[in-house]
């Protein structure tokens, strides 16, 4: 069934925590037998206070002396029931949310990339609350709950076996009922926790970009956008809400109406003489407690539900499938650069194909330049060097291992690399250059800065190289962020070096003197370097020219110019631009 | 009665009854539950709502301050919980007070000094509730805290994804938010130690005084004071209150919560945007004055750093192609962000069309400029739904035409679906080079009279970037541009270029009077000419 399939996967998840589940019965059996047994004793106690000057004091002392006793067990295993009920509940969601992270760092990148980032967040943060909040709500019912069905099914057989028996069948009719309602309710919750999805991924999308926002003056279409969403969750979480609220007026009804039968059978039993009015009261009180319980798991049946379409989300990213596993065959032979491309075919979707067929030699110690049009599927080459991508068919040999036969972090710990897109992480400019190699002195930072020419503005940060960043650089300039990615990389000591379109946001002054500080790390390195400023790659060994996912040519600048083809066009396309 | 007279239509006569008085309690269940739910959902809706709202006029400053992962909490995690307990407060707690006032009243008509145990109870538990309140009140703000943190390191693991794994990272992120997860576990394990406490107390309480209530009555009752029967009446009252105060208690746990929560949800109402729309009304314009004036403005994010400009004046005439020049960082993108007031300046005054920014309505102001951001953003939708930001209704034919001078035609054609493709969130489906191009058909829709290019061609190819610029060219006769670069040959044949440098203006004038006079202008021309003459 549908609904029990994350139930039981987040049954599983709580195996760790069995011992502290079974000391949370235990002091739920403690805690509620003394509470039932409690009444018995107050009976007891006004028993021995017959009228006036006949109370027996020592008696009642004595009981009352029992009472307080109960009453200090049912205090502590109370508290120490709920407790640890918490500690179970917070350490899954802990670890459900330590889950669901690991899996976003193991799933293929596509599976990143074609994911709202909003919604993803909701799973992590919203999801999960609701899972550990219905689960505190089911433990806390049913604990308290078992015991006290069982207790008083047993006061009620020792009453009157026939009517215990039918006691103890009818009221499960009210299960049935709230079940029922249930299932018709599950979809609504569903949608409802679909919807908060979408709204994180709004609010995610607009409130993170707001500076587009803004500059479009868009806030109203925005608001509209927002409003649209928001008007569906309340239509979905009105209905949600009520028809799981239905669940429990109703089971209170099933359950008053079993309440009237017994009664009325009790009555006409007591009427032929099989059963004393005396008994038949004490046996309603117990009926009435008997039917407590499932009028109380259905009270919560609102978060219950909330939980279980939550729980369905966030084991729908649990179950995602992983990147193909790691080999774990040991490192590289030997480490020395060379690439090898050999009929490598790709594409993201089945009906665009964008590589075809490419075949490369890169031996070590050649500086490879890729160049063409905007979109040709330069950053796809890199995505498959670095094997954010799997190629299609073919294969690609660094040192002659086959990259999918090399453990990931292995093949990557390779390359260096500056990104199109500088990604900097919420903490200070040191924590982040530190990134790729954190045994690195201050000393050794700062020449990497310095290498890179950020080292002049980072001084003019008002706490220097101890600035926080805020989250996606804050008021750092995208050049600026785009040099302390530079520095990050010259940092590490790769084999290989990726730059995809590393200066794009730098002005040229400092472009150059970077170009230098890169030229001086690339000696003898293996290096991909993708531009658009054909002038920075000119001294490469190998340019290759792509259009369309096809490399079109390759040689050397001087080679291809000679040719007069497609790069002859580009070379002078940009020479002899026109100007605005 | 019934038993006693062997009356079995007694017994079926008040079966009845119980069955008829149990359909009411449930239709009337089934109305406190249908308000119950619209009362909540209605709340939680409006506060999302006016949340949202609020965000929209919050300006760059603050929202960099309150950060986007904690937004996005405050506006589900936060408004749910308060969502949640309304409902759960109008469900619970409204029979609680009839139930504990009654019991109150019948207690002190059946023995008023006995009654005193009662009111003694009361003030216990209101004391507990009141000190477990207090004390958790601050520790599940902090745990709400630690939540944002928790989705600030989700939203960077995705953003960053690509990183993470090229530096092999995947460790230190997983033990960032193992660090965080702990850390939030702990915490509200320490809280739920608290208001554990709430249920266990109260039930003590009562029992306790249940005890004193037998104990005191059976004194009175040895006395003859009262019947026996009174302390069974007594003890069943306060058993009622205990029912009613444990359905209190439990609340008490939510409530502090929704407290914690209420009050982020206020620090975002309580926050003022420091850029503030004085004026909603359509202001004049003057045309006759230049499209954009800068005087002696200075300006800074915060007031502890450099000023990020300092003392800049210059006029831009209408119609002009204005280039703007100068090292990373030296305050490009912070002079041009200060025309559709992101930010106010410190000092001085930025002027468009003759009249103080200030003085316009957003939307005015906003809506003239077609504005080009560093980062190539794109929103979820189709590729038309994001060309439409300008203008909603604008026609294909509009869309096609910003495309065309955009360079983005061929591309978009190409796709299968055309401007009907789906753009994932941020435009991940495209290249840097087709979001950035992308970006500046959107800004072309319905031809903005100003439009503000900020380095927008940093991921485009130079023949693109070229092809780009003489349509530019061609398109925007009339149109006031600027145009943010590194490129010395973008703003070459520009009417005016600003060469800014360290904050300051190094120079303002055309290509040949810079090369005159301005060393820092003649530096960054030479830096590309190097290029130039090794490429002949």
């Amino acid at each position: 069934m549908k609904t029990n399939a994350p139930v039981k996967k987040v049954l599983r998840s709580l195996r760790p925590y069995l011992p502290l589940l079974l000391a949370a019965v235990v002091s739920a059996l403690i805690s509620v037998s003394l509470t039932l047994y409690i009444p018995v004793l107050i009976g007891h106690a006004i028993d021995r206070i017959i009228g006036q000057g006949q109370v027996f004091f020592d008696d009642v002392a004595q009981i009352l002396g029992y009472i307080g006793i109960a009453v200090g067990g049912v205090t502590v295993f109370q508290w120490l029931m709920q407790y640890f009920v918490n500690l179970v509940c917070y350490k899954t969601v802990r670890d459900l949310r330590r889950a669901v992270f690991r899996k976003l760092n193991t799933v293929p990148l596509s599976y990143i990339d074609t994911h709202a980032h909003g919604d993803l967040i909701s799973r992590v943060i919203n999801d999960v609350d609701a899972v550990g909040d219905g689960l505190a709500q089911l433990f806390l019912q049913l604990f308290a709950g078992i015991v006290t069905i069982v207790g008083t099914l047993i006061f009620m057989l020792m009453t009157d076996w026939r009517i215990a028996l039918a006691v103890f069948f009818l009221t499960p009719l009210s299960l049935f009922v709230a079940g029922f309602i249930g299932k018709l309710s599950a979809k609504r919750f569903r949608e409802q926790q679909l919807l908060q999805g979408e709204i994180s991924s709004y609010v995610e999308e607009y409130v993170g970009n707001q500076r587009v926002v803004k500059a479009f003056a868009y806030e109203e279409q925005a608001f509209a956008g927002f409003d649209r969403y928001n008007n569906e969750l309340l239509d979905v979480g009105f209905k949600a809400q009520y028809a799981g609220a239905l669940a429990n007026p109703t089971t209170r009804l099933v359950n008053a109406i079993v309440y009237a039968a017994v009664g009325i059978i009790g009555a006409l039993a007591a009427l032929s003489g099989t059963l004393t009015v005396g008994g038949l009261s004490c046996f309603l009180t117990y009926a009435n407690q008997y039917t407590k319980p499932f009028n109380e798991v259905t009270g919560v049946l609102t978060q219950l539900q909330t939980g279980i379409a939550a729980a369905g989300r966030v084991f729908e990213v649990l179950e995602a499938e992983d990147e193909t596993p790691d080999a774990d065959a040991s490192s590289l032979s030997s480490a020395k650069g060379e690439v090898q491309i050999e009929h490598v075919s790709f594409s993201y979707t089945p009906d665009k194909p964008l590589i075809r067929d490419f075949s490369l030699h890169v031996r070590s110690g050649t500086h490879v330049a890729i160049v063409g049009p905007t979109g040709c599927g330069k950053t796809t080459l890199i995505n498959l060097l670095m094997r954010f991508y799997d190629v299609n068919s073919g294969r690609i040999l660094v040192d002659g291992a086959d990259i999918r036969d090399l453990p990931r972090n292995d093949l990557r710990s390779r390359y260096g690399m500056v990104l199109q897109e500088s990604w900097l992480f919420h903490g200070t400019i040191m924590e982040n250059l530190r990134y790729g190699n954190e045994s690195a002195d201050d000393a050794a930072v700062i020449a990497a800065a310095k290498a890179a020419y950020a080292h002049s503005f980072i001084r003019r940060l008002p706490q220097g190289y101890d600035t926080v960043i805020s989250e996606g650089g804050g008021n750092l300039s995208q050049g600026q962020k785009q040099l302390l990615c530079i520095a990050r990389a010259m940092l590490t000591d790769p084999e290989i070096l990726i730059l995809d379109e590393a200066t794009s946001s730098i002005d040229t002054l400092t472009e150059i003197r970077v170009q230098k500080a890169f030229a001086k790390m690339m000696q003898g390195r293996t290096s991909f370097v993708v531009a658009h400023r054909l002038s920075t790659i000119k001294e490469s060994d190998v340019i290759l020219v792509m259009r369309e996912g096809n490399i079109v040519e390759q040689g050397s600048h001087r080679e291809l110019l000679h040719k007069k083809g497609f790069y002859y066009t580009l070379y002078h396309a940009q020479f002899a631009a026109p100007t605005v | 009665m019934g038993i006693k007279n062997r009356d079995a239509g007694y017994v079926w006569a008040m079966g009845g009854l119980l069955v008829l008085l149990a359909l009411l309690g449930w239709s009337s269940a089934m109305f406190t539950q249908y308000f119950a739910s619209k009362a909540s959902q209605g709340a939680g809706t409006k506060i999302r709502r006016a949340l949202f709202r609020h965000i929209n006029t919050l300006s760059h400053a603050e929202l960099d301050k309150l950060g986007t992962p904690s937004l996005i909490t405050r506006i589900t995690n936060d408004t749910n919980t308060v969502q949640q307990s309304i409902a759960m407060m109008i469900r619970l707690l409204t029979r609680a007070p009839f139930i504990i006032a009654g019991s109150l009243v019948m207690a002190m008509t059946i023995n008023l000094k006995l009654s005193l145990i009662f009111f003694g109870a009361a003030v216990l538990i209101a004391l507990t509730l009141y000190l477990v309140m207090t004390r958790s009140v601050p520790i599940f703000s902090a745990m709400q805290k630690k939540l944002d943190v928790i989705s600030l390191i989700s939203r960077e693991n995705l953003s960053g994804n690509r990183v993470i794994r090229a530096f092999s990272k995947q460790k230190t992120a997983c033990k960032r938010m193992d660090d965080a997860t702990e850390d939030l576990a702990r915490t509200a394990i320490r809280v739920s130690r608290l208001s554990a406490l709430l249920s266990p107390v109260t039930y003590a309480v009562t029992d306790i005084a249940i005890i004193l209530i037998v104990w005191f009555g059976a004194i009175d009752v040895d006395l003859g004071g009262m019947q026996t029967g009174d302390i069974v009446a007594l003890v069943s009252y306060m058993t009622q209150i205990l029912l009613a105060m444990v359905v209190v208690a439990n609340l008490v746990t939510l409530m502090t919560r929704t407290a914690a929560s209420a009050k982020r949800i206020n620090q975002v109402f309580e926050t003022v945007p420091s850029v503030q729309e004085k004026n909603t009304e359509p202001i004049e314009t003057d045309e006759t004055a230049p499209k954009i004036e800068f005087e002696h403005v200075c300006f800074n994010y915060n007031d502890d750093g450099d000023d990020e400009l300092t003392d800049v004046s210059f006029a831009v005439p209408r119609g002009a192609t204005v280039g703007i020049i100068g090292g990373t960082g030296s305050g490009k993108s912070t002079l041009v962000n200060l025309i559709p007031r992101f930010y106010d300046v410190n000092a001085g005054c930025v002027r468009v069309d003759g009249r103080d920014v200030r003085d316009y309505p957003f939307a005015q102001l906003r809506r003239q400029i077609g504005m080009v951001p560093q980062q190539s953003t794109l929103f979820s939708g189709t590729v038309r739904d994001n060309l439409r930001w300008r203008k909603p209704d604008a026609t294909d034919e509009e869309l096609l035409a910003a495309l065309q001078t955009a360079q983005a035609l061929e591309f978009v054609q190409k796709l299968p679906k055309g401007l009907d493709s789906r753009v994932e969130q941020g435009g991940r489906n495209f290249s840097g080079g087709q979001r950035q191009r992308l970006c500046i058909a959107r800004a072309l829709v319905n031809r903005p009279d100003l439009l503000i290019l900020d380095d927008s061609f940093s991921a485009l190819d130079l023949a693109t970037d070229a092809a780009l610029r003489k349509a530019l060219r061609e398109t925007t006769d009339g149109m006031t541009v600027l145009i943010v670069t590194q490129r010395c040959s973008t703003v070459r044949n520009a009417d005016l270029i600003l060469v800014v440098s360290d904050g300051e203006l190094a120079g303002v004038g055309t290509h040949d009077e810079l090369t005159a006079s301005c060393t820092v202008y003649r530096d960054i021309c030479l830096s590309q000419q190097t290029e130039k003459e090794a490429a002949r």
